[in-house]
């Protein structure tokens, strides 16, 4: 094995932790692959995104200086979901700002906070190798495309690998999900949703692919109760797809 | 400001089961975002004058009382009148009595949300007054008796037959008999029943996009010319606006006016922009004889100094509404207030009460596409969190949803006990799921929500942390 690179924390999020940690294990392959050692601090939780957003901001701050602390001295942190990546690197700093010290350490942490094909693109420069020809169509998930820029890194390690993407009619709208918004507003919700796999179906694409877990569990739950065969991917799963089972894939 | 955005939920049901509504919302949406996206790709420096745009707002709410005093001192000493209204009773008051002074019967109106924001021409009506709004989409809601879905596009929750309909009811009794059928000829039925109004008007009332503070000039821009007709032939205009309209020169206009036709509608710019400077001159061949300036507060002072003064740098462009996925799926009723998607969601419960509008601040996925497109940087998903953060503080929203959070948040704060919690949870979903096809179709409790319309994938019986533990104590095994 060729020297590592450094350090890659690994903050896994709640959804991938439990209800899909065949991701997960995407993520730390690709992470090993481009060359880090990757470590899972034990002592990680939800970043506090859902008091935050349902308004419990001391709360979110008690949680923030939790996750600051677990993650403050490694090297890199690396999240393969943009909406947690978003609420780290994008609001800790100000959720902290009346926190003198952690204000600070979150400025420090942020600085070092990667979602993961940002970090695979712009640190670890990953070339993925050419696995095999797909055609598929991309969600760009809403925290990650507004909050953190990601739009052409997962296109890009994509592409590498073989896979064509056809984009679909407002591939930046967003599905839905919203955190609590789906179990709060269903109603509205779901028609967001409904127009969302609609446009994706239309592509006659293989699978429909995107980078945050929450927009992948709505559309792939709305897919299914739809009866329409279009499966629903992680991008890090993609990159990883020859350990995937041949059955996921047909 | 009448409000009645306790109805949320009923509101969005009727809407969403609303195909006239949809397809009307559905054309919107992606007529309007388009040509945004063309119109912005045709201007290189448009967000260059986004940034100007920003910092010229902020700087005006930084001296907004040197700013307003400015510019009343040069509509009074150019003819005209400043009048105060810190809210919206006395706004309404000081319209009318201004009405009465002129002995007026016939008022003619184009276009302005403040107007709708304090409820005036309901008022003017019951006062005996016959008040008609002239700008196209407010005339024909007017006529049915609804308020505005949209805040530049009135009556977009209408269809063609709808408004066909509508004049055909409200007009046969000054003798146009004929169901019309096409666009054209709806706006020449418009025109000529509105030509005797604009004609006739004691007094004209509209609203202002901008406020010049140097010259006291107020600038209106519209896409009919009615503000035009409105302004310029009754002996009496009245403009009644926002205090925080107010920017400092007319080459700040310029910055605005580029930004708002390419945010609104997608265009380079409005077909009709005027800049109008007090009462008729003795030069002058036409304008008002008086010229009144009723400046509204009715909330806006409170804003300054919090976080929701980002608020007021709104240009009321629309780009926020006519981008937002939840707006183009409810539409602008849906938030029982004049003001709708997510300007809406935060000015509303400013302009009422939080207990009456805390729904709409919620109705948000975060999705944050209004802010990418606000031409003045507003943070929109910020303040709408702020109005939650007041709603939580005030303890407003249900027991379950505070002691849920609360919860959440105490183990967050023991991971360990968490991830053992979580591993425990995840065995109990998988309970419900049905093993051949991997799915979920039912759940109980507040996650009945998700499965009303979705399926649930039913998560392997393990976590990615308790297996990652093991694999590493494997590995620590191999490597003794
Ligand atoms: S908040 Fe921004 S985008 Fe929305 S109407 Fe106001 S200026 Fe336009």
């Amino acid at each position: 094995m060729t020297e590592e690179k450094g350090e890659v924390a690994l903050f896994v999020t709640c959804l991938i932790d439990n209800l899909r940690p065949d991701i997960g294990f995407s993520v730390v392959s690709l992470i090993e692959d481009a060359g880090f050692k990757v470590i899972v601090p034990e002592l990680q939780s939800c970043c506090g995104q859902p008091n935050f957003n349902g308004g419990d901001k001391l709360n979110a701050q008690k949680t923030a200086r939790k996750v600051i602390d677990a993650f403050i001295d490694y090297e890199y942190v690396v999240i393969a979901s943009g909406s947690c990546g978003g609420m780290i690197k994008h609001h800790y700093i100000d959720l902290l700002v009346d926190d003198t010290l952690y204000r600070q350490k979150a400025e420090r942490l942020t600085a070092k906070v990667y979602e993961l094909s940002h970090f695979l693109c712009e640190v670890a420069d990953y070339k993925p190798v050419f696995i095999d020809k797909m055609e598929v169509t991309y969600h760009d998930a809403c925290a990650g495309l507004r909050e953190l820029d990601i739009k052409n890194q997962p296109r890009a390690l994509l592409a590498q690998s073989g896979v064509n993407i056809i984009e679909m009619d407002e591939p930046e709208v967003c599905c839905g999900f919203g955190g609590a918004f789906c179990v709060k507003y269903p109603e509205i919700s779901n028609q967001m949703v409904e127009k969302k796999v609609m446009d994706a179906n239309k592509t006659d694409a293989a699978a429909l692919v995107t980078g945050d877990l929450g927009c992948l569990m709505n559309m792939e739950g709305k897919l299914h109760r739809l009866g329409i065969d279009l499966q629903v991917f992680h991008y890090a799963e993609l990159l990883t797809r020859e350990r995937l089972t041949r059955e996921r894939l047909t | 400001m009448q409000v009645n955005s306790k109805d949320f939920i009923p509101l969005v049901n009727l809407a969403l089961d609303n195909n006239s509504l949809q397809a009307s919302l559905g054309m919107l949406g992606k007529g309007l975002s388009f040509k945004r996206t063309a119109a912005v790709a045709d201007f290189p420096e448009f967000d260059q004058l986004r940034d100007e745009a920003r910092d010229i707002k902020d700087h005006c709410l930084q001296y907004l009382d040197i700013y307003l005093m400015k510019f009343e001192e040069q509509v009074t000493n150019k003819g005209g009148h400043v009048h105060w209204a810190s809210n919206e009773g006395e706004a309404r008051e000081i319209v009318l009595s201004l009405c009465q002074a002129e002995n007026a019967r016939t008022i003619t109106k184009s276009k302005s949300m403040v107007t709708e924001e304090i409820d005036l021409v309901p008022f003017l009506e019951d006062h005996g007054l016959d008040a008609v709004e002239t700008d196209l989409g407010e005339y024909i809601i007017q006529l049915r008796g609804e308020r505005p879905s949209h805040i530049i596009a009135p009556a977009v929750h209408l269809s063609k037959s709808q408004v066909a309909d509508t004049f055909f009811d409200q007009h046969s009794n000054l003798g146009f008999n004929e169901k019309l059928t096409e666009r054209v000829d709806l706006v020449g039925e418009a025109r000529q029943v509105l030509r005797e109004k604009f004609l006739g008007a004691d007094v004209g009332i509209s609203g202002a996009n901008f406020l010049v503070a140097d010259t006291g000039t107020i600038v209106l821009v519209t896409n009919e010319g009615n503000a035009e007709l409105t302004t310029a032939i009754p002996e009496t205009h009245i403009v009644v606006t926002g205090i925080e309209k107010i920017i400092p020169t007319l080459e700040d206009a310029s910055t605005f006016i580029r930004l708002l036709a390419r945010s609104a509608v997608g265009a380079e710019i409005s077909a009709y922009t005027s800049f109008i400077t007090g009462p008729r001159r003795e030069e002058d061949q036409d304008g008002p004889k008086n010229f009144h300036v009723v400046l509204v507060d009715n909330g806006r002072s409170e804003m300054l100094g919090t976080e929701l003064q980002d608020m007021l740098r709104c240009i009321r462009c629309s780009a926020c509404l006519n981008h937002c996925p939840v707006y183009l799926s409810i539409g602008g009723h849906a938030y029982g207030s004049v003001y709708s998607g997510p300007m809406g969601a935060v000015l509303t419960p400013q302009f009422s009460r939080l207990e009456e509008a805390k729904q709409l601040p919620n109705a948000s996925t975060f999705c944050g596409r209004c802010e990418s497109v606000c031409p003045v940087h507003i943070p929109l998903p910020k303040l709408m969190r702020h109005w939650r953060n007041k709603e939580f503080e005030a303890g407003l929203n249900p027991l379950s949803m505070r002691w849920g959070l609360r919860a959440w948040a105490l183990l967050n704060r023991h991971p360990l006990l968490q991830h053992m919690l979580a591993s425990l949870g995840i065995r109990i979903l998988g309970l419900f799921g049905n093993k051949a096809t991997g799915y979920i179709i039912k759940l109980p409790g507040l996650a009945g929500n998700w499965t009303k319309d979705r399926d649930f994938r039913t998560p392997p019986s393990t976590t990615f942390m308790s297996q990652w533990k093991t694999m590493q104590k494997n590995r620590q095994k191999k490597e003794v």
